[in-house]
Formats: structure tokens, sequence, C-alpha cells
């Protein structure tokens, strides 16, 4: 064995309840999902946590992708392979192109789409296609229920607004008929890599002219963000090259990177700029090829 | 604590702390050496086995998560005397060299053809994006598991 790392308190409840039960009491909790943030984090950067509850009988009752009436609902322990390879993601390209392109085929089998949103990194690459489809996250807790939308859910680097004795239980959006969309990542490698920029982009046309535009960029501000002043630059716009490049502008200006040992702040940056510019492209392409 | 799994087809009950990696429970405790200690950090998976059917890393997995689960390591694919096809093709098409990388490669290719039968070369190449070989072989290494898919092939 390698130097053995003292131990915690490991609780497996079997249900949803039992969790919230658990997660209500026991002071300081940590819970588990996928694991492939958490395991590394106690076994080579120091995290020593107290008590830790596993999510992983809770597989069963929280993992499923389904479409009931116009509304597509994720169970928040859906493995990151098991949402990208279902039909009703499919239409959600940005989501898909995201969610693809996430970690190597292992990391996708154990790490789950909940646990990428609640650890709540910048660089959570599930995040701003969520933000771009308007999704909402369902939390729980003991005797109650909360939904809120996705875009007030992060709070900071691994801050969230969950409180004590809370889960997330569901991500649910409604993929809306005659958008398209489009997900752009920067790494220091093609896939693999943490993101070191990412845009999505969601976009409706109506004839030549833009009626709606929603854009969220990763990794490069404290929280997964929303475009908002970039999105004004469009709606209501005809699309041409003086537009889109005014929106991707405004879009790097909107974004507040740091400088860690991915990129520069100023790199980053410039990177918005490029990928917001070519995400714009290739939604408005998707737009008229009526897919 | 007390759990219980099948690796390689076969029960094993164990006792082991909740914050062993499966990667060393295999390794240490069961003397499975043949998926290989790298990272640790998953992003090498020179580790990776299949968890009830799917390819993971087992470095980042508690082993007390994989409690009732059925794990399949490259010992339970082919033995000295006689080679899993994945393991016959790997040798033909000379794609090991240091080797160290290569369980974990037959692995996420085994993985692959359980679902996926008939790959095209993308396919192969997006199974075993993950695995780093520092030697070079990936395209020895696709060919191999392309090479493979057609040996498994039942009809024809």
């Amino acid at each position: 064995m390698r130097a053995t790392a003292p131990t915690f308190e490991y609780y497996t409840p079997r249900t949803v309840t039992e969790v919230l039960k658990l997660i209500g009491k026991l002071k300081p909790v940590n819970m588990i999902a996928g694991g492939t943030d958490f395991v590394p984090a106690v076994r080579l950067k120091g995290f020593r946590p107290e008590n830790v509850v596993s999510l992983v009988n809770l597989r069963r009752e929280l993992s499923y992708v389904t479409l009931k009436g116009d509304t597509v609902r994720i169970g928040a322990l859906t493995k990151i392979r098991d949402v990208q390879r279902s039909e009703h993601i499919r239409k959600a390209t940005c989501l898909h192109e995201a969610l693809s392109q996430i970690g190597s085929v292992q990391i996708r089998n154990m790490a789950t789409i909940g646990g990428n949103l609640c650890n709540a990194s910048p660089a959570a690459d599930s995040a701003p296609p969520l933000l771009v489809l308007d999704a909402s996250v369902e939390i729980v807790r003991k005797g109650g229920r909360r939904t809120i939308p996705l875009k007030n859910f992060f709070l900071g680097p691994g801050k969230t607004v969950l409180r004590k004795g809370e889960l997330l239980k569901e991500i649910t959006f409604r993929p809306e008929a005659g958008t398209a969309s489009s997900f752009q990542k920067l790494g220091r490698t093609r896939g693999e890599d943490i993101s070191t920029a990412t845009a999505a982009i969601l976009l409706k046309t109506d004839g030549s002219k833009i009626s709606q535009a929603r854009i969220a960029l990763g990794s490069v501000a404290p929280t997964p963000i929303r475009a908002y002043k970039s999105e004004k630059e469009l709606v209501g716009k005809t699309a041409s090259e003086v537009i889109l490049d005014a929106a991707a502008a405004k879009a790097a200006e909107e974004a507040k990177p740091i400088t860690d040992v991915r990129a520069s702040g100023d790199y980053r940056r410039s990177a918005v700029k490029a990928l917001v510019r070519q995400g714009l492209a290739q939604a408005l392409e998707r737009a008229r090829g009526g897919a | 604590m007390d759990m219980k799994m099948k690796i390689n087809g076969e029960p094993v009950t164990l006792d082991v702390p909740p914050n062993e990696l499966l990667l060393d429970t295999l390794r240490t405790r069961l003397g499975l050496t043949g998926s290989k200690d790298v990272c640790r950090t998953g992003d090498c998976c020179a580790c990776t086995v299949l968890l009830n059917g799917r390819a993971i890393n087992s470095c980042l997995i508690f082993t007390s998560e994989a409690n009732g689960s059925d794990v399949l390591t490259i010992e339970g694919l082919g033995q000295n005397e006689k080679l899993h096809p994945l393991q016959e093709a790997f040798v033909e098409e000379d794609a090991t060299h240091c080797g160290y990388c290569t369980p974990g490669m037959i692995m996420s290719a085994y993985a692959l053809l359980q679902e996926n039968p008939n790959p095209t070369r993308k396919d192969v190449e997006e199974a075993l994006a993950g695995n780093l070989c520092r030697c070079g072989t990936y395209y020895s290494a696709v060919n191999a598991v392309l090479k493979a898919s057609e040996k498994l092939r039942p009809d024809v």
C-alpha cells in the first residue's frame, strides 16, 4: 500500500431520503458522486474530509435522461457519457459537443453531470451549454425542494448556492424549436485537457435577423458566466461581419480571466473573442441549414 | 469496511479502508499488477479496468465505491498460454514498445469492442484517446484494435 492516508467515516445511504437525512445531520459532510475530482483531492492534494456520504447507491434513482412534454430532464447522477449519448441531447448541439469533449471515455464513464456542476469549477464544460439552454436545477432537502435557474447556481470557484443539507437532484431545460447552437473549446491540446477558455452560443434567426441570442463563457471568470452585453449586440440585428465582430469583442470585455498554469489572462481574453466569433458563425450556419 | 466484488469472474471478499484506491487493491492486495500505476490523476489511463462493463480509471475510484460490482482486469482477458485476440493483434502489429501503457490500451479497446464490435478507425481513436503512450505506438495500436475487431467478428 502507498502511504496510508487518514481515512474518513464513509456512509452509503440507499435512497434520496436517506441521503437527505444524513447530510442534514452530519457536520462537516462531503458527498461523493463520480469521484473523478474528489478522489485525487483526497489522495494527492491533502484534502481531509471527515464524513463522506457516497451517492453510489442513488445511481439508479438519479440516473436518467428523459423527454417529458417539452422538457428534457437529467438526473444529477447520470454519467457524462450517458448524457452525451442520449437521443434527447442530440438536438441540444452545444451540450452534446461539450460533453463529448470532457476528459477521456474513462472519465466520462465515471464523472456525473451533477458532480460537474456542484464542483463549481469555472472550467466545468457542461455549464456554458446548459447556461445558453437556460437550464434549471432542482435542489432537494429534507422536507423541501427549490428550483432555480442555473445562472443563479454558481457563486465562485468551488462555491454554489447549495446550503447545508441540500442535494442537486435534477437538471432540466426546454429545447426551443428553431434555435441552433455551437460549443467552442480551447485547450492546450485538442480534447483531453481542462479548458483554457470555452464559449457556448445559442441563436434563433428570423429571416436574416437574429431574434434571440444567448452566449456563455467558461474558464474566463470565477464562475461560468452569461455574456449579456454581447447578446444585446446581436438581438434584432441583421447578421453581418461587423455585428458578429462587435458581439465577440463585447464578450471579451465581459470576461474576467485570471492568469494560471494554462494561459495568461490576456491570452484568454483574446481567445474569448475568437471562440465567440467562431461559435456565432457556426451557430448561424446551422440555423440557416435548418438543422 | 467489508465488501464483496467479482474480479475477473471470481467472487472476492475484502476488508479495506474506505479511502483505498481500486488500483491499490488490485495491485498490492490482490497481486494483479497488470493494471499499471502511473499518474494517479486520471490523465494517462494506464490503470484502465472495466467496472460493470465500462472502461474506467482504477486510480480515480475508491474500492469501497465498487462494492457489489464486477471488475475485469487485463489478467481476466487472456493468459500467457492463450492470449485474447486483442493481445495477439497487439503482438502481430508490434503495437507495444516499452509495454507500460499496453494493458490500459487493451482494456479500453476491449470495452469498445464489447459495445461496438464493428468500429471505424475514428471510433477506435476516440476509445483510446485517453491512453497515453510515450513510445508513440498510437498508430499501430489503432491498427491492432481494428485487426482484432475483424478477427472477433462472428460472421463472414
